[in-house]
């Protein structure tokens, strides 16, 4: 591998990596956190992609020169569609499956069927496209290196989830109850916690994260009912491989999944890089089964 | 101001406790005792809310709380010291204190210090995680979390088990200085028959998951602390 291209592989995995990190990072709080195996929530990265064409459409009865921001827009309204959706499923389904992973598997995989055949109802099968805004089009020459801006943007964007995420679950009042809940679910009930106020909460959060998500891959690709499947078993991946329920852990994943796909790829072909991938990973899990980062502790005494 | 009537909780299928009746006052301290595995445990998991009653009725200051949430009777002002104290382990020990505030009714950042006073070491090792800490560090944090908010009524189960004879000491003190204050009272499960003998005012025997016995501190005899509590 020449430097031309192991820089431009870099900026692939790193690329990758931050897809598959702001994929990840709900998943991070829903499953990582609060051990829910959530089958719908490639549906909820879906939900964030049609927002983005819903809100594109608006836009385009306004005058042209707001055309632009309607990205910038469609971000926080994908993450409050997907947030009350999910805080919905928690409500209804989830709450009462609490401590039994088979049946939260199900009926979530039952919801997203659902929500696919909704979406088809909806917006049809045919796949839509979301316009790249035009400051988003275009890219830095650097050298033999071609740097897309809307790769950049989707870079920015998982780093500012990820800055948040952290901030809210580390130095807020609300996340230090949900880490007191996810921790110790009775005790920090015994210590005046809402428990199911928490739960909601923390699973509107992660589902929210999952509209995000699914607003910034409309740049890459057209929408349509199934793209949540294509991202599901990706994004669960990497939570498991990082190590469940540590946020860095989430972080490594992603760009330890993203770096590994691209290196395959480049040696080798598209599909078969994947598969490579997922045998890295596997064989990994076995030499580790808790994953990059473990949370340590004293054993109590 | 506790008033248990008439008390029957089990798990699954079987009763653990049967027809308890139990009163705590403002102010006092009332000793659980009883032999292994008869249900003291059980009664102060039922008073905090963790466990579902068959029967009977719990109250709390007139306030009727047999079905209650874990998270509104500490809001009411009952705090709970558990069995291996059970601190957040990822979760440093300023965050564990904090997080004993919870109950309060405003929202607040400040921990009073008295809890401080009473553990010095906490305020050294604000910053550790609780996981790091030895048992009895962690006994103390667990207190110190419960008084947080400033409870009405303090259960400590068996807070003495299996600690460092120096943090023994510490844990009676603090027992005491509750005890002459008298803003606190505590329903306090305790083995050390010495101990309990020298701080309560009341005593509860259970057996078998019943009272057996019951009575003024001062007056329980050896007779029956022979029948019910030698092994």
């Amino acid at each position: 591998m020449n430097s031309d291209a192991f820089i431009s592989n870099l900026f692939n995995s790193l690329s990758l990596g931050s897809i598959l990190l702001l994929i990840a990072l709900g998943l991070a709080i829903t499953f990582g956190l609060m051990r829910v195996i959530n089958m719908a929530h490639g549906e909820f990265i879906m939900a964030g992609a049609y927002v983005a064409y819903v809100t594109q459409n608006l836009f385009h009865r306004l005058p042209a020169q707001f055309f632009g921001w309607f990205l910038i827009v469609a971000l926080p309204c994908a993450f409050l569609v997907t947030a009350v959706m999910g805080w919905l499923l928690e409500m209804t389904v989830i709450r009462r499956l609490y401590g039994r992973p088979l049946d939260t598997l199900l009926a979530t995989w039952g919801v997203s069927i659902m929500l696919q055949q909704l979406a088809r109802s909806i917006f049809g099968s045919m796949g839509v496209n979301v316009e790249t805004p035009a400051w988003l089009d275009g890219h830095w020459q650097m050298g033999h290196l071609a740097v897309p801006y809307n790769r950049v943007f989707i870079m920015v964007v998982a780093l500012v989830c990820l800055a948040g995420m952290y901030l809210f679950l580390y130095y807020s009042h609300t996340g230090r109850r949900i880490q007191a809940v996810m921790q110790n679910r009775d005790m920090a009930a015994c210590l005046g916690i809402s428990t199911r106020k928490i739960d909601a909460l923390a699973f509107a959060v992660g589902s929210g994260l999952a509209g995000i998500a699914g607003c910034a891959l409309t740049l890459l690709s057209s929408i349509d009912s199934n793209l949540g499947t294509k991202y599901i078993v990706d994004s669960f991946m990497v939570v498991v491989l990082g190590g469940v329920g540590r946020l860095i852990g989430t972080v490594a994943g992603a760009i330890g999944m993203g770096a590994l796909n691209t290196g395959w790829e480049y040696e080798t072909t598209a599909s078969l890089g994947k598969v490579l991938t997922f045998v890295c990973v596997m064989l990994f899990l076995q030499w580790k089964p808790m994953g990059m980062f473990t949370t340590r502790t004293r054993a109590l005494d | 101001m506790l008033n248990i009537h008439d008390l029957e909780v089990g798990y699954g299928g079987s009763t653990v406790l049967r027809r308890v009746g139990l009163r705590v006052e403002p102010g006092q301290i009332v000793c659980l005792m009883g032999r292994n595995g008869v249900g003291k445990t059980t009664l102060l998991k039922s008073i905090m809310g963790l466990l579902r009653p068959g029967q009977g009725k719990l109250s709390f200051n007139e306030w009727d709380m047999t079905y209650a949430t874990p998270d509104k009777r500490a809001k009411a002002g009952i705090g709970y010291v558990p069995q291996g104290r059970e601190v957040f382990p990822q979760l440093s020990v300023e965050e564990n204190l904090i997080l004993g505030l919870e109950a309060c009714p405003q929202r607040t950042d400040k921990l009073p210090d008295t809890i401080f006073d009473m553990f010095p070491m906490l305020g050294k090792m604000l910053h550790r995680k609780g996981g790091h800490l030895s048992g009895g560090q962690q006994q103390q944090l667990a207190i110190g979390r419960a008084l947080a908010a400033q409870p009405k009524l303090l259960l400590l189960d068996e807070p003495m088990e299996g600690i460092q004879p120096s943090i023994v000491m510490e844990i009676e003190h603090a027992i005491e200085s509750i005890k002459k204050k008298k803003e606190i009272a505590v329903l306090l499960v305790e083995q050390s028959l010495e101990f309990a003998t020298r701080i309560a005012d009341y005593y509860y025997i259970i057996d078998k998951g019943s009272v057996v016995a019951q009575g003024s501190a001062d007056e329980l005899s050896d007779e029956i602390v022979k029948k019910h509590l030698t092994v």
